[in-house]
């Protein structure tokens, strides 16, 4: 008897950690998670300049997950400001987001990527008179960080990075690395270089950079799984941040927010311009100034120019959208869904993601989405 | 009912059987039903898992058992669980020669040599390692074990590298591999393996004890004699007990493990990986096909979970004579 207590006991002791286990990891593997931001001080000065929707009501969103912290910051900044207009983002990926939009269940859609041909015909059957625009929201970059014993300042470009990230260069002191850093004492050590190990956006920017700007070296489409050869994995962007903290000789990639906070040294890219660029905000706001605009009629799309040379403007730069439609939006939603991205586009808006390590949008492209969405209907 | 009159003392006993048949029957048909329930519980997950696999094997272009990549979403999908296979039970089988042994003393220093008052509190600060989220162990793990890793794991390069298995391919990689992943889950089934040894030993016949020592044997003796073939069974469970929780382990694997889809036995080299660890970096951003394939890989698990199980059931029967029920 007493011995079955016992196995009963340690089942029960296994089923509690089992279960602790699965809660635990369900949010732990939420990736691009930002730090928390501190979005309500930011958002009581600039309470006064949001203009609420006259009426105000349930504002339904979903989508990516990369944009989850910035519409956090967005949402405790609105909603001190317009009580009256209750925002609920639910994550759930850009996929789900797109979904649930042209299935009519949310106001607008958080995306990575634009909106697909096929995406914009099903959305005409949800907008009444009109379709699904990608309105160019969340800018984001994403940093080459590295920790290397004695050299602060490293200078990489787009061959060099994608054959060390492919293992085609193993030593720090290669020439191909020396060459582009002259003075820099590179020591004899081989390279650590760390990718993302599970799927991830960070991942498919990265490869989708080093497909265009990596000169032939890799040999891989831009994908969100890791292809390239040899290195090590660590799970999420904390799970590599703390990786290349800990790690000598190492070099990896993250978005901004989490090479500022871990307060690891991110290299500059050299990308044709006359300087090396560093991985700065204003670099890569730089970066999306000088975006085509690919999206027809009111689709405000953009088409990143990887391989760029213009003067400051940083490569690895990135853009999300929040999918809106350009006419038959539910009218009861219309006016908060534009008082919120009338906000979310402006100058405060923006500052205020900057804050949490984003990308604010140059003003002459947020002024054009600012057209957009006055003209809403 | 209460009206009990001293007068029908008589009457009472056959009322009060009948009552206790009725309370067998409840019972009876209460625990039937749990163990009906439990087959039930996993008939559903077999064939859940059967069904969402078999969706996903006849669209898999590459050998589900030899292949090593895993890329059920890529144009041409193809993955197999052999690298998975590997590291699954490589891993576990390090993690139960390391704690197997030090919970069996464990166990006894508990049920044999510490003094009670001691005994106790130290009995429950092992029950205590068991309630400890894995998330905890798996960030424990990647902080502080693999970086205090470095010099054991280049200690045993230099002189157990003759072995191949402990021979290290490049030096300063973080020992992010099999080994270590080892190490952590022997300390994850290290209060499982424990709590149930202890309480087998604890059960070891009084008289077997002091015969034992009756016939002049030391307490070392003793316990070689008289605890450990008694216990031997209940040790065997116990083991399988955390062999389950060391094959299913998934976010300290996923945490501590550098993955990749290369099969080694350079236990030192980052790599390699484990189902659970597999399913729980790939399902979030994965395809319907890829889930499948997930499923697929989860049924594979299940079946090698119930091997084990199995194999450790025969190995228990084979014993039987020392078993508690023989006492």
């Amino acid at each position: 008897m007493n011995l079955r207590n016992g196995r009963s006991k340690a089942l029960a002791i296994g089923a509690v950690a089992l279960v602790s286990t699965l809660s635990l990891s369900a949010c732990g593997t939420d990736d691009n998670t930002k730090p928390a931001a501190n979005g309500s001080s930011s958002g009581a000065s600039t309470a006064a300049k949001i203009a609420c929707a006259d009426k105000g009501g349930a504002l339904l969103a979903a989508g990516s997950t990369a944009q989850t912290p910035a519409i956090d910051v967005w949402k405790a900044a609105y909603g001190n400001a317009c009580s009256t207009t209750t925002l609920t983002y639910g994550g759930g990926g850009s996929g789900a987001g797109v979904t649930q939009f042209n299935q009519g269940k949310i106001a607008f859609a958080g995306s990575d990527g634009a909106l697909k041909a096929a995406e914009i015909d099903a959305s005409k059957a949800v907008c009444t008179g009109g379709q699904g625009i990608d309105l160019p929201m969340v800018g984001g970059l994403i940093s080459i960080v590295f920790n290397v014993e004695g050299v602060d300042k490293l200078i990489v470009d787009g061959p060099t990075l994608a054959k060390i990230f492919d293992s085609q260069i193993t030593k720090w002191n290669a020439p191909e690395i020396a060459a582009l850093n002259p003075g820099v004492n590179l020591p004899a050590a081989d390279i650590q270089a760390i990718h993302r190990s599970e799927d991830s956006g960070t991942t498919q920017n990265l490869t989708a950079y080093l497909a265009k700007a990596g000169g032939g070296n890799w040999k891989y489409p831009a994908a969100k799984s890791w292809a390239g050869q040899g290195g090590q994995s660590a799970n999420g962007s904390a799970g590599v941040a703390a990786q290349v903290k800990q790690t000598k000789n190492s070099i990896s990639y993250v978005e901004l927010s989490y090479a500022q906070t871990n307060k690891l040294n991110s290299a500059a890219i050299a990308t044709g311009a006359s300087k090396p660029v560093e991985a700065t905000a204003a670099n890569g706001a730089t970066t999306l100034a000088n975006a085509k605009v690919v999206g027809q009629g009111a689709d405000m799309a953009l088409d990143i120019d990887y391989a760029t040379k213009a003067e400051g403007a940083y490569p690895l730069t990135l853009v999300t959208y929040e999918i809106v439609c350009d006419k038959g939006n539910k009218a009861e939603t219309l006016p908060a869904l534009k008082s919120f991205l009338t906000y979310t586009v402006s100058d405060e808006g923006q500052q205020a993601i900057g804050q949490v390590g984003y990308v604010p949008l140059p003003k002459e492209l947020a002024g054009k989405v600012k057209t957009q969405i006055d003209a809403l209907a | 009912m209460t009206s009990s009159s001293p007068a029908d003392a008589r009457g009472r006993t056959p009322r009060r059987r009948g009552d206790s048949r009725r309370g067998d029957a409840v019972f009876f048909n209460l625990s039937r039903g749990a163990g009906i329930l439990l087959l039930v519980i996993m008939a559903a997950i077999a064939g859940f898992l059967t069904y969402r696999s078999a969706l996903a094997l006849g669209k898999n272009e590459g050998n589900f058992f030899t292949t090593f990549e895993w890329t059920p979403d890529a144009a041409k999908p193809v993955f197999g669980i052999a690298v998975l296979t590997f590291g699954t039970l490589v891993s576990a089988l390090i993690a139960m020669a390391i704690a197997v042994p030090v919970a069996v003393g464990i166990a006894l220093f508990i049920s044999h040599y510490a003094p009670r008052r001691i005994a106790q509190p130290f009995a429950y600060l092992v029950d205590l390692l068991a309630a400890v989220p894995s998330i905890v162990y798996g960030l424990w793990g990647v902080l502080f074990l693999v970086p205090h890793m470095d010099g054991l794991t280049s200690w045993m390069d230099q002189y157990l590298g003759w072995t191949y298995i402990f021979d290290q391919s490049s030096a300063g990689v973080p020992p992010r591999n099999l080994f270590t992943v080892g190490i952590l889950l022997a300390i994850m089934v290290l209060p499982i393996i424990t709590a149930v040894t202890r309480e087998v030993f604890r059960q070891v016949p009084r008289m077997h004890e002091e015969a034992a020592l009756a016939l002049g044997a030391t307490r070392w003796e003793m316990i070689r004699t008289a605890v450990l073939p008694f216990g031997r069974p209940g040790i065997i469970s116990a083991s399988m007990l955390g062999l389950g929780r060391a094959l299913g382990e998934t976010i300290a694997v996923a945490t501590v493990l550098s993955t990749n889809s290369k099969l080694t036995l350079h236990l030192l080299d980052p790599g390699g990986g484990t189902f659970a660890e597999n399913i729980a970096l790939k399902f979030n951003e994965a395809q319907p096909l890829g889930r499948d394939a997930l499923m697929a890989s989860g049924l594979v698990l299940f079946v090698i979970t119930l091997l084990v199980n199995g194999a450790a059931r025969v190995i228990i029967a084979r014993r039987k004579e020392y078993s508690g029920a023989a006492a």
